[in-house]
This record gives C-alpha cells, sequence and structure tokens, in this order.
C-alpha cells in the first residue's frame, strides 16, 4: 500500500521536475525570441481540484517594474532556506539559467538591463486573461486573493480602495483575508465588506471588546466543486493593531490564534471537508511554524511577505504555496483529492510578463475607467531619476533613500524615519517619475510627515524595538528594518533584541550619536493618533521636482553581521 | 527563553515616558510562588494558559488559565513591578476550572499560571508576551 506521504513526496519530485523543465524552457525560448502566452500558461492538469492564488496585489491595476529583494535575512530554523535565499543562490537552487526570463522575474541581479529585454510585469487584465484561460480548463476553479488588494496606489487612495474592488469583483475571486485594507478605517472597511460578492475570512479577527469572532468575518467557507469539498480557512495578518495604527480599527484584535486554527481544521473536517485550505496573510515563516503545530492544513497559500517561489514549500503533509506581490505572479495548483484526502499536487508560479500575455479587453476597459477621473493628476511628470528606484527587502532600498533625503532636506531634520514596508514597484534609470509613481511607493491613510525632537538614546529604543530579526517567528511582528537617512549604524542579527544595534553615527557630522543629546527626526507612517505634519507623497515631490533628476548613491551606512 | 536586562524596557505605548525596571529575577514573583506552594515542587503541564504572542496595547492584555481539576489557579505578570494578578479558587460546584482577564503589561515578560490540583500537587504554565511600541508592518 502506498501511504500518503509517498505520494506528497512523489507528486514533489514531480512538480520539481516539472518546474525544472518549465524554467529550463523559459530561457530557451526567450533566447530564440519565442517566449509565448502558450508557454507561460502551459500545464498539463491534475487531479480533480484548482486553485488559482494571488496575493498583496498593492492596488498595482496596471504593468509595472519590481525588482525583487536583494536582502532577505533567515534567522533560527530560517536561516539558509527559502525565502531566505535571494541572488546567485536563488537560481542555483531552482535551476534558473543566467540572463533568462526566470531570473528577471525572481531575481534582482542585473535587474536594469533585464527589464529593458523581458518589460513590464503585472497588471490586473493580464491576470484576468490567465484566471480565464485556468477556468476555461477547469471552471470550478478557486480563486482565492490573500489580501493587501485595497492599498498602494494613487487611485486606490483616492476612492477609498473602490477601484480595486470593482476591478477585482471583475475577476470573480471565492475568498480574500486582509491586511492593509483595514487601514481605511473600520467603517469602510465595513461598508465594502457587507456589499462584496465573496467571502471575506478571517478566524482570527476577532471583536477587541469581548474577544470573540464577528459575524462580519466568517473563519472560514465550505465549497463543493466537482463533486469535492474542499474549506478555506482564512488568517488575516496576525499584527495588525501593533504594525499599523489600532485607532483606525479599534473594534478588532487579531493575533496568530493557532489554537482556534487547529479548532477550525477539525470542524471543517467534521463537516465533511475532504482538503482544507488555509489563505493566510501571515508571512511565510510564521506560515512555516503553524504548518508545524496546527495539524491536517493541506495547502496553505501564504501572503504577506511577497516571496515569489517556484515551488511549494513542504512541512510535514503540508504544501506552502507564496505567489509573490504586486500583481507580477498568479499561483494555479491542482490537487488530487480522492477518498476525502489529498493524494497530490501540482504546481506553478506564472509569471505575468505584460508583453507577452494578451490583456482581457473587458478588464482592461474597467481599469481605465477607474483611472480616467485622475488621468491628468496620475501622468503629470515630477521629475526623472538617473538611479534604479526599488525596495529593497529587510533594509533600505533606493526608493528608501530618496524618501528619506528627502525628509531630511525638505523638513529640515538631522535623520530620518521611513517604514519598512516591501511594496512598491521600481523605476528604471532614466526613467520619468511621474506622481503616481510616487504615490506607488507612498501611499497610506497615515501618511503624515512627523518632525519631531528625540534623544539618542530613544533612537536606539526605537531601532532595538523594531528589528524584528527574532528566532521565533511569531515574535517577529511583521515587518521589515526601518528605513533610516542620515544616521549609520551597526546591527548584528544574531544577538537578542536590546543588544543588537551599535556605533550609530550622524552621518553629516560624522560624530557617533549622544543617548543625551537632541536629535531633530523627520519621519512619516506613525501609528500614533493626531501626527501632524504634510503628507509624504507632497514632501517627496517636491524634493524631486526641485532636484529635476535624482541620482541616489549606493547607502553603506547599515552594517548588517550576524547573517 | 532567556530574559537579558534589556528586554524589560518598558516601552511607553505612546512613545512618551520611558524607564528602565530593573529585572530583580522575578524576586517577587518567585516569592509569590512559594507562599501559594508552600515550596512544594511545581510541574510543568496539566494548565492551559493563552496569551497573544504579542500585546496588541499592553494597558489591556486578553489572559485565560484553565486547568481542569485544579482547586486554584495563581495568576502573575512575572516582569510588573507588583506581580500579582489574581487567585482563582474554585468550590467542589465549579462547572469547569477556568477563567480570563485582561492585564497591564509594563514591557515584554512572562506570564504565569501555577494552578493547586485536588490532589495537592501543582501544576505551572508560562508564555512570553512581546510589549513592543509598534509600527513598520510592510
Amino acid at each position: 500500500m502506498i501511504s500518503r506521504r509517498d505520494f506528497l513526496q512523489v507528486s514533489m519530485a514531480a512538480s520539481a521536475l516539472y518546474g525544472a523543465s518549465g524554467f529550463g524552457n523559459w530561457g530557451r525560448l526567450a533566447a530564440q525570441q519565442r517566449l509565448t502566452q502558450d508557454e507561460l500558461l502551459q500545464f498539463d492538469a491534475f487531479g480533480n481540484v484548482t486553485l488559482i492564488h494571488v496575493t498583496d496585489i498593492h492596488a498595482q491595476l496596471k504593468p509595472i517594474y519590481f525588482r525583487e529583494p536583494e536582502i532577505n535575512l533567515g534567522v533560527g530554523d530560517a536561516f539558509g532556506h527559502v525565502p531566505h535565499i535571494t541572488g546567485a543562490d536563488f537560481r542555483k537552487l531552482y535551476g534558473v539559467a543566467d540572463g533568462s526570463p526566470s531570473h528577471y522575474a525572481l531575481t534582482y541581479n542585473d535587474f536594469t538591463s533585464l527589464a529593458q529585454t523581458y518589460g513590464r510585469v503585472g497588471g490586473l487584465d493580464r491576470v484576468a486573461t490567465v484566471i480565464n484561460s485556468i477556468r476555461a480548463e477547469r471552471p470550478d476553479a478557486l480563486l482565492l486573493d490573500g489580501g493587501d488588494t485595497w492599498h498602494g496606489s494613487y487611485t486606490c487612495y483616492h476612492t477609498e480602495g473602490q477601484d480595486m474592488v470593482n476591478v477585482m469583483n471583475a475577476l470573480k475571486p471565492d475568498a480574500m483575508t486582509f491586511h492593509w485594507e483595514f487601514t481605511l478605517g473600520s467603517a469602510r472597511v465595513q461598508e465594502i465588506v457587507e456589499n462584496l460578492p465573496f467571502a471575506a475570512l478571517g478566524q482570527n479577527i476577532f471583536d477587541a471588546e469581548w474577544d470573540e469572532p464577528t459575524d462580519l468575518f466568517p473563519p472560514y467557507k465550505m465549497f463543493e466543486r466537482s463533486g469535492t469539498k474542499i474549506a478555506v480557512i482564512g488568517q488575516a495578518f496576525p499584527y495588525m493593531p501593533i504594525a499599523n495604527p489600532r485607532w483606525m480599527f479599534p473594534e478588532y484584535s487579531f493575533g496568530i490564534r493557532d489554537e482556534r486554527m487547529q479548532e477550525m481544521v477539525d470542524e471543517v473536517r467534521s463537516m465533511g471537508a475532504e482538503v482544507v485550505v488555509v489563505l493566510s496573510h501571515n508571512g511565510f515563516d510564521v506560515d512555516k511554524k503553524m504548518a508545524g503545530r496546527v495539524s491536517g492544513i493541506d495547502v496553505i497559500l501564504s501572503g504577506h511577505t511577497h516571496d515569489a517561489l517556484p515551488e511549494p514549500v513542504l512541512v510535514g503533509e503540508t504544501i506552502i504555496v507564496a505567489s509573490g506581490s504586486n500583481g507580477k505572479f498568479v499561483s494555479r495548483v491542482d490537487l488530487d483529492v480522492r477518498d476525502g484526502r489529498m493524494m497530490g499536487f501540482k504546481h506553478k508560479l506564472i509569471p505575468i510578463f505584460s508583453d507577452v500575455i494578451t490583456p482581457d479587453a473587458d478588464v482592461a476597459k474597467l481599469i481605465d475607467e477607474q483611472r480616467a477621473p485622475y488621468e491628468s493628476q496620475l501622468s503629470e511628470i515630477i521629475g526623472q531619476t538617473d538611479s534604479l528606484l526599488y525596495r529593497r527587502g529587510n533594509f533600505n532600498g533606493t526608493w528608501d533613500d530618496l524618501i528619506c533625503d528627502a525628509l531630511i532636506e525638505e523638513r529640515d531634520a538631522d535623520i530620518s524615519m521611513s517604514p519598512g514596508v516591501r511594496w512598491g514597484p521600481s523605476i528604471l534609470p532614466g526613467q520619468d517619475i511621474t506622481r503616481e509613481d510616487i504615490w506607488n511607493v507612498t501611499s497610506m491613510t497615515y501618511g503624515a510627515a512627523y518632525r519631531t525632537e528625540m534623544t539618542g538614546e530613544f533612537i536606539h529604543v526605537i531601532l532595538e524595538d523594531v528589528a524584528l530579526f527574532n528566532t521565533d517567528p511569531y515574535y517577529q511582528q511583521g515587518g521589515d528594518m526601518v528605513r533610516i537617512g542620515g544616521m549609520g549604524y551597526r546591527i548584528d542579527i544574531s544577538k537578542p533584541q536590546g543588544s543588537r544595534i551599535s556605533e550609530m553615527t550622524l552621518l553629516k557630522t560624522g560624530e557617533m550619536i549622544d543617548p543625551a543629546k537632541t536629535y531633530m527626526v523627520a519621519g512619516w507612517a506613525s501609528v500614533n493618533e493626531g501626527t501632524e505634519g504634510p503628507q509624504i507623497w507632497d514632501v517627496v515631490e517636491s524634493y524631486i521636482r526641485k532636484k529635476g533628476t535624482v541620482t541616489v548613491s549606493p547607502n553603506n551606512s547599515v552594517k548588517v553581521v550576524g547573517a | 527563553m532567556d530574559f537579558s536586562r534589556r528586554d524589560t524596557l518598558a516601552l511607553g505605548l505612546g512613545a512618551a515616558a520611558l524607564t528602565m525596571l530593573p529585572f530583580r529575577v522575578n524576586a517577587a514573583a518567585d516569592d509569590a510562588i512559594a507562599a501559594f506552594t508552600g515550596g512544594a515542587s511545581v510541574e510543568d503541564g496539566g494548565i492551559d494558559l493563552g496569551a497573544p504572542e504579542i500585546a496588541e496595547n499592553g494597558n489591556t492584555v486578553p489572559i485565560d488559565v484553565s486547568a481542569p481539576g485544579a482547586t486554584a489557579i495563581l495568576l502573575l505578570a512575572a516582569g510588573n513591578p507588583t506581580p500579582g494578578v489574581a487567585t482563582y479558587n474554585f468550590g467542589e460546584l465549579a462547572g469547569t476550572q477556568a477563567a480570563s482577564t485582561r492585564i497591564r503589561l509594563a514591557g515584554t515578560q512572562d506570564v504565569v499560571a501555577i494552578a493547586k490540583m485536588s490532589d495537592g500537587s501543582f501544576k505551572r504554565a508560562a508564555k512570553t508576551v512581546k510589549v513592543t511600541i509598534g509600527g513598520c508592518g510592510g
């Protein structure tokens, strides 16, 4: 008798082979100048259940450039394991040829030249084409959105998420979970969710006052597709009131709540679920830990950390699928579900090369309708860049450095701080910077740029507090290192919290930061209510306008050790 | 999880007042446990303690404890200046030996629960709760 474990490993091997050949083909085909939509979508249907996963779109309706992170450090058990492998090591691990389309899609190196060869990625009209093509073959496929959908652009901000709701509704998802959506404020979230034509799930979304589940966000939904009972359990971002302003959604409490996750898995199994899917915004390391603690989950569709992995990661008998961000990828997962259990799977991470995949005409028209009222604002050219602008992962990218420089100059500060986020498309050297581009990396509902005095000691406390490299993923609180301008420091991520940050140096004088001395600090995205100051996009726009052409020199002011 | 002295930094949630709490190796907490157990040995397990990994609000952290067969449960916030939170006593007619409450935590610390069982033995559970000034979530 062949056990389920054998099946999983066999199909894992099959999937690995499939993936490897798929990657090889991309490189060869591109070399022959015939990377085609059919090749990108080619998939030999498997089993009887199909899942389509999109996540962390961050309101990117149109094709963009998106450079994958360069620095993605893993600590503790995560050290040296995906997704904490980048660049050439990543390509070596998955057998990706240098210069191939998958090199461009999955790693950061040679980004500028490869971007000129392969063009922009994403665009929800292209995503629609991919979804429609999968549904043509598998009409019962479930489309699941991992959240961070109604946040991240000029039009999303000005319509309070309505542009994204309208376009996503046209894609007809079956369920969704949440993170940045809540920064629209709980009243607006409730208004949208009450009218949402699909399930809004979160087993860990609780009423804060009573510490009880809510009616608006059920824990799971049961689907019956082609005679198979599929349970989809939602897991919203666990650290929302910590990483984002609690005062914007005071009625809600979150947390990991993995004991309740186990109860929900047991409940759906007792109701006859043959396959259990968790639609998660935990972030990859938290999902990995949760998969080891909660039994009975077949598939975790992982979001939040923006990792794009060409193969699922196996934890026990659970597969974890990571589908990237900003509309750059769609994951297709086919499952063989028989006799009440998952027997095997086949998976493909489909990169959305916008020049290769034909836009869906209806969705393209719908997107343009959302943008039309704002077109003149969006397209206004503010300046140019000489440098590649991107976010880099755990630490400052060049976009972050540009924002930090803008804060110091425009707000007359010694030191600047910018939040540790991974969203925001990249801009190539020589490209114009439009107002839309600035909003794509700054847009949020709490964007006021504060200016305040802090002692050297307090700056140290902040850096230690947000240095999130806890060896236990449950205590990492879901963000990256705050980006710092005007100050250098050394961080030893192998040390415990409280003793990681040293050698803090004020760059403009070269002097060490004095704990007792007071410094003028400018920043944005404070989680405190009542933060005052101009909006960050106006600060950055004013700075770029004055410069005309921006040049961001390499930032070597943060020394990372212990990685 | 090991505690360093710096871990007990009390971070004012409004990022305002900032004070150092010297961590006296839980002396007050140890005293409270000794008074509760009368010095008897305490075993891990047999008691469930629910607490968030990271407090959403350090001023009101939801905690629940449950120990089937207990006659009393002592709840401590080991890193608070005054560690004692509550002692729950369960009579013979109690349907369950469980309780929940909300507590204030001065900083990242262990929350500890000790159950006195009906056979006179003692059970222990502890969970680290991180209290942070937050921000920066991507």
